[in-house]
Order: structure tokens, then sequence, then C-alpha cells
């Protein structure tokens, strides 16, 4: 090489790397939207297959309020975070319990919808295979829902606690990136069970 | 560059009490801690798992033996499949990585050291659980009962009415469990790759295992969840009375197949990918050459990630799908073939012209570079549907596999042993004995797997416990027996090996190969914070730029 060597002080790279939450809660979606795919997957490869009754027209009810309760919680948790990253911990907290409530909310809605099918209809997970299917898909996606419900459930106890400041406005942040997964996998598992399935 | 270490004031650490030391690992948080006991754990399991290959081959030495009865023999194929997979394989390349991308890399541990503890720990837990099985299996009602449904566990062969007792329980648990551990494993690995490279190290100037290690990981976390979903499915069919692979009830068994497969092959390049990453550090540096053509092994290793996605039924030809699916599967596995030809074109650019130095990693390699081809055309051969037709599920099939999974990964993994042994222990390990650890595997490995391909030709299907005279099946067998024990007194000899240096070997000094990669900078082994300073690169060889500042590599790079 004809030209003189070039030394880059060190001082002089630019360096940012991603942070470490948002990447590893990524992986976790990516890993958790494989495991549902399957789940989806099978229930739309068996709607219509199964051998004995009931069919998914005659007991399923679209579940259009649960569906908006679900849905705006991710825009509550949304003003929520949009809060505490100004400092705002009570505003905060509100709109933190009003996700948690609309959470909660969707869950009852699936227990008194289960309720239903399992006393009124008769549909187990044992009838036949769009309860197999039914169960399994909703269910994972309820079990979903409930894990990041005990999650939210632990933020909001610390901020009663008063220990929930701005400065854990990432760390917050990457939970709620997780609810947002959840919500997003409904409104697939809503389409495939409820609309297309039906 | 951290050449020096910090003096701590733990002199006296190896004088500690045995049973505060054992504390310390069963605790540790520390990637290269956690990385040997992966290795460790996996060569415990490796034994377990020769142990159950060669009882099937004394039983198939010759027709009509007796050695084990058909249900033990079902017991043993399966163990050994899913033990060599799940608890070999996978743990002992997730303990490489561990150990050697933070080092690489320049960075201090991992991205999330608990989890990492979390998931050898389940990986561990998974294992025990298999073996668990052999005393537990039939609960309490019966003698001890291993799994015997296959490794890939077609329905409905694991349904409650075939599959009394908790084997298949335990199979489903163990490997949902360890499944788990990998998925951590494969966050924690992307997640370091992503955001903890030392200053400098951009994307394209991270060592060729680094990158591989990156493709293998997103490949883990796309295909093991779906046998995570398929396991949690057999577990609703078997516990809550689900249909989900029960034909009398509408459900299908074919699309457990596809469940399985859709994780089974990408598992294939889960494992090789890493081999890759091996062979592409250790050839580079015993031809005394820069890795040939880096872009195109980076883009080459995507590629296969991406493909080996879309190629998961051609297990399933002999099953009989449509012919448009069969089309659509055979393209795509040929297709393949064209980036692993790449690279296999690209390690002998670097090789050629190159200061050749045989020692064992290099040896272990080079063979690595003809068994794999010999794999990969066999694997081409497979992929024409109407070839398969005709071989599918025989003895050609399993020599196939075996070409990839011994003579591809393990040969690579043996070179990588002996590659880094010194980072890891600190000592050299004796070059006489590995050479004939080398030269006996080799013999044994040619023995076996080269004849198996011939009575898999002559019609010889796989997992029968015993044949008829007659059929020209005899001899063959017997070669491919005999071959075993070459392979077992090679195993014995490398852990003879490493057993004796590790306590009497020479002392290696920190970097014994003059490589060119971050963990070389560090002493062996490496003290627990890795380097003293954070070092700062600028090229693919941060070390020739130390040694050579007259010449330094990010010139050209």
């Amino acid at each position: 090489m004809s030209a003189p060597a070039i030394t880059i002080p060190e001082g002089d790279i630019r360096w940012n790397l991603p942070a470490r939450g948002p990447v590893g809660m990524y992986g976790l979606i990516a890993a958790e939207a494989a495991i549902f795919t399957i789940f989806v997957v099978a229930y739309i490869f068996y709607i219509g297959k199964s051998v004995t009754g009931p069919q998914p027209r005659d007991v399923l009810h679209v579940p259009i309020f649960l569906t908006v309760c679900l849905l705006s919680s991710s825009l509550t948790i949304h003003f929520a975070l949009k809060f505490l990253r100004n400092g705002k911990v009570r505003s905060f907290a509100f709109w933190w319990l009003l996700t948690i409530a609309l959470g909660a909310v969707f869950l009852a809605g699936t227990v008194r919808e289960w309720r239903h099918l399992i006393y009124d209809e008769g549909l187990t997970i044992q009838t036949n295979l769009f309860g197999t299917t039914y169960y399994s898909l909703v269910g994972l996606h309820a079990f979903h829902v409930t894990v990041g419900l005990l999650a939210l459930a632990t933020v909001l106890l610390f901020t009663f606690f008063g220990d929930v400041g701005q400065q854990h406005t990432e760390r917050v942040e990457v939970l709620s990136m997780y609810w947002h997964f959840v919500d997003v996998v409904w409104v697939v598992v809503f389409t495939v069970v409820y609309i297309v399935g039906r | 560059m951290s050449t020096e270490s910090i003096a701590l004031p733990l002199s006296g650490v190896s004088h500690r009490p045995l049973v505060e030391q054992l504390h310390q690992w069963v605790t540790t948080v520390d990637h290269k801690r956690l990385g040997i006991l992966y290795i460790l754990y996996a060569l415990l399991f490796l034994v377990f798992g020769g142990v159950e290959a060669t009882i099937m081959r004394i039983q198939l030495i010759r027709p009509h033996n007796n050695f084990v009865s058909p249900q033990v023999f079902n017991r043993m194929f399966t163990m050994h499949g899913t033990t060599m997979i799940f608890f070999v394989a996978m743990p002992i390349l997730f303990g490489f990585a561990n150990y050697l991308i933070p080092l690489m890399i320049g960075a201090r541990d991992m991205a999330y050291p608990r989890l990492n503890a979390f998931s050898f720990w389940m990986t561990a837990f998974g294992g025990l659980l298999l073996y668990f099985s052999f005393v537990g299996g039939d609960g309490l009602y019966g003698a001890g009962n291993a799994p015997d449904v296959g490794w890939f566990a077609y329905a409905p062969l694991t349904s409650q009415t075939f599959s009394r007792g908790h084997s298949t329980d335990f199979w489903i648990l163990s490997l949902l469990v360890s499944g788990f551990g990998s998925i951590g494993t494969a966050i924690n690995i992307i997640a370091t790759i992503l955001c903890m490279r030392c200053r400098g190290m951009t994307l394209a100037k991270m060592p060729l295992l680094v990158w591989l290690n990156l493709v293998m990981a997103g490949l883990v976390v796309l295909a093991v969840s779906p046998l995570t979903a398929a396991q949690l499915m057999l577990l609703v069919d078997r516990y809550l009375g689900g249909h989900f692979f029960d034909t009398q009830a509408g459900g299908s068994a074919v699309i457990w197949m596809h469940f399985f497969w859709v994780f089974g092959h990408p598992e294939v390049y889960v494992l090789v990918i890493p081999a890759f990453a091996f062979a592409s550090e250790i050839i580079p540096v015993f031809s005394r050459k820069a890795i040939f053509g880096y872009p195109v092994m980076v883009a080459a290793t995507i590629c296969i990630g991406f493909i080996g996605m879309s190629v998961w039924a051609h297990h399933m030809f002999t099953v009989g799908m449509s012919s448009s699916a069969n089309t659509f599967f055979v393209l795509s596995t040929m297709a393949i073939a064209v980036p692993t030809g790449i690279k296999i074109f690209n390690w002998l650019a670097t090789i050629w012209g190159g200061q050749i130095q045989f020692k064992t990693p290099m040896l272990f390699c080079v063979a690595f570079l003809f068994q794999f081809l010999v794999a990969g055309l066999t694997g081409i051969m497979l992929s024409a549907a109407p070839f398969d037709w005709q071989l599918g599920n025989s003895y050609f099939v399993i020599a196939h596999f075996h070409y990839v999974i011994v003579g591809g990964i393990l040969f690579t993994l043996f070179g990588a042993f002996y590659y880094w042994f010194p980072k890891m222990s600190g000592r050299m390990y004796n070059e006489t004995f590995g050479k004939l650890h080398f030269w006996l595997f080799f013999i044994g490995f040619h023995l076996t797997f080269d004849f198996m391909h011939i009575p898999g030709i002559l019609g010889m299907p796989r997992r029968i416990y015993t044949y008829e005279p007659g059929r020209g099946w005899d001899i063959w067998n017997l070669i491919v027996t005999v071959g075993v024990f070459f392979q077992a007194a090679g195993v014995l000899v490398f852990i003879g090996n490493l057993l004796r240096s590790y306590w009497r070997g020479e002392i290696a000094g920190s970097d014994p190969w003059d490589a060119w990669t971050l963990e070389w900078s560090t002493t062996s082994p490496p003290p627990t914070y890795n380097f003293a300073a954070i070092p700062v690169v600028k090229s693919r060889r941060p070390l020739w730029d130390l040694k050579h500042p007259e010449d330094p590599d990010w010139q050209y790079e």
C-alpha cells in the first residue's frame, strides 16, 4: 500500500449498540410467535374436520366487547409509559391500573365463555377436534394473558411501594412489548377462531 | 490490549475445600464455567449414547443374534437418537458458544448471565428426566422402561393405547424442559452478539464463529419452538384426552410428522452451522492465511439458515404427499447444496497456497471437508423424491445422516476440543495421542459408515432388531460393527488424553497457535473477568494487527 497508514484515535469510533432488554424480548417474542404459529396452523388444518358436534358455528359467539377491552389495553399501557417517561408516576399508576383492569375483564370474559361452553353446550377438550384445538389455542393465549397480568401486577405493587420511577422506563417498556405482543396474538386468534373458523 | 491480568486477592482459590469449590460450580453464572459444564455434561451423555449404539451394533453383528430382545432394541435406538441430538450435540455446541463468544467479541460475560445458568440447569434436568425413565418409565407397576417410540415419535405410537406407562411422557417432558433451556440460551447468544461487542467490532468484523453462531441461535429460536408446541399438543392428547393426533376422531398422524420435521430439519443446520464455525476458525490458523471470502461465507450461512427452514418435508417423501409438495421440497433441498458448496470451496481456497500445519485440529477439519462433501452428495441423492421412495427408511439414510453428524459435526467438534483445550485448561494436549485418536476414529468411522450404505442399497430397513441370513447383508453388518470398536477405542484415547493433559500437560501460554482472534489475547485459562481492559479492534484479526503493526489487516478490509 502506498497510502500512509491511517491510525484511528480510539475515542473517535462511534459506538452505539442496542440495549439488551428489547433485543432479548424480541427473541422471546419470536420464539412465542413460532409456538403460536404451530397452534394456529393446527386450528386451521382441523377446521370442519370434527366427526361429531358441536361445531363452532353452533356454539361460538363473537366476543366483540372482550376484544375491544384487550386491544384498548395496548393503548392504555402506551399512555402509562408516556407518563412514566415524563416522571409523572401517579398518572403512570392510574393508566397502568386501567391496563390491568382491562386485561382482567378479558380474562373474566374468557372464563364466562368457557363455563358456558362446558356446562351449557357440553363442549370439552375431549369432545371433538374443535374442542381440542379451540381450548388449546385460546387457552394458550389466555395463559399468556395471565402471565402478563401477573407481571403487570408486580410492577403495580412496586409502584405502590414507591419503587418505580422515571429511571425504570426502559425496563417497564420491555414488559410493555410483551403485552403488545399478547394483544397482537389475540388479533390473529380472534380472526382464525371467530371469523374464519365459524 | 489486555495481555496482563489483574492479581486478585484470591490467590489461594485452588486450596479451598472441595465442597466449596463444587458449590461455586453449581452456583456459577460465569459463561466460561457454564460452557465447561455444558461440555462435560454432553461428554457424559456422549458415553451413554455411544453405549446404546454399541448395544445395537452388537445385536446386528450377525443374523438371528440374541444379544438383546426386540423391546430393548427399540428402547436403544430411541434413546440413542434422542440422547445424541438433544443431550450431546446441542449442549456441546452451546457449551462452546457460551465459552467462546464473549471471549471472541471482547465482552466480560454473556448478556444475561443468570438466564445462562438457568438454561444450563434446565437442559441438565431434561437429560436426567429422560434417563430416569429407565427406572421410572413403568411407574410403580413394573420393571424399568425407557421410551421406545423412535426419536421422532410418530403418531399413533405415542397415543395412550400403544404407549402404556410413562416412558413416552418422560420423553415428552425431557424434550420440553431442555427445549426451554435451548431457547433461553439461543436468545442469550443473540443478545450477547448484538449488544455486547467491544468497541470497533462491527458486524462485519466479527470472527466467523460468532456470525455462524448468531445464525444458529436464530434457527434455534424458530425451530425448537415448534417442537415445544408439538410436545404440548402431545401432552394434551395423552393427559387431557385431546385428539390432535388421534386419527379415529378425525385427527391426523401426518400433521405430527410436519410439526416434528419443521423442527427436525432446521435442527440439522442448528448442529452443522457451529461445526462450520469451528472449521472456519481452525482452517485459517493452521493454513496461516486469513479466511477466503469472509462476506460470502456470512451470506452463504444466512442463506442456509433461510433455505433450511423450508426443506423439512423431504423427510416425508415416502409418506405420500401431493406432487406439487414433492416438487417444492425436492427443489428447495437441492438448492441448499449451493450455499453449502460455496462454503466448501471457500475452505479449500483458504487452504490453497497456505503453509499447512497438520496438527490434530487441522487433521480433523481436513477429514471433515471430505466427509461432509460425501454426506452432502448422498443428501442430494436422497433429495430426489423417486430415489428416496426406493431408499427412504433404509440403512442408506442412516449412513447418510451419520455421515453428516459424525463425519461432519463430530469431527469438527473433536478438532475444536483440541484447538481450544489449551485455552480452557491452560495446558497443551499430547499431540501423539491426538493423532492416534484421529486415525483410530477415522478408520472406525469409515469402516462403519462407508459400508453402512451398502446394506441400505440392498434393502435393509432401519430399526429392525435382526434379519435373515443369506440376503447379502451379513458381511456388511459385521464390518459396520467392527468399525464401532475402532471408534470406541478412539474416544477412549481422546478422554484419556484430555484427562492426562489436564494434570500433566505442558503449560500452554496464552497463544499457543499464533492465532488471531481475541480469545488468545488473554491468559489461559482466562480470568473470571476475561479482559483486564476491554479491547478495541479495527479488523477481523485484531491479534494480527497487534503482532504486525507494520502491516495491519485494517488497511485492507
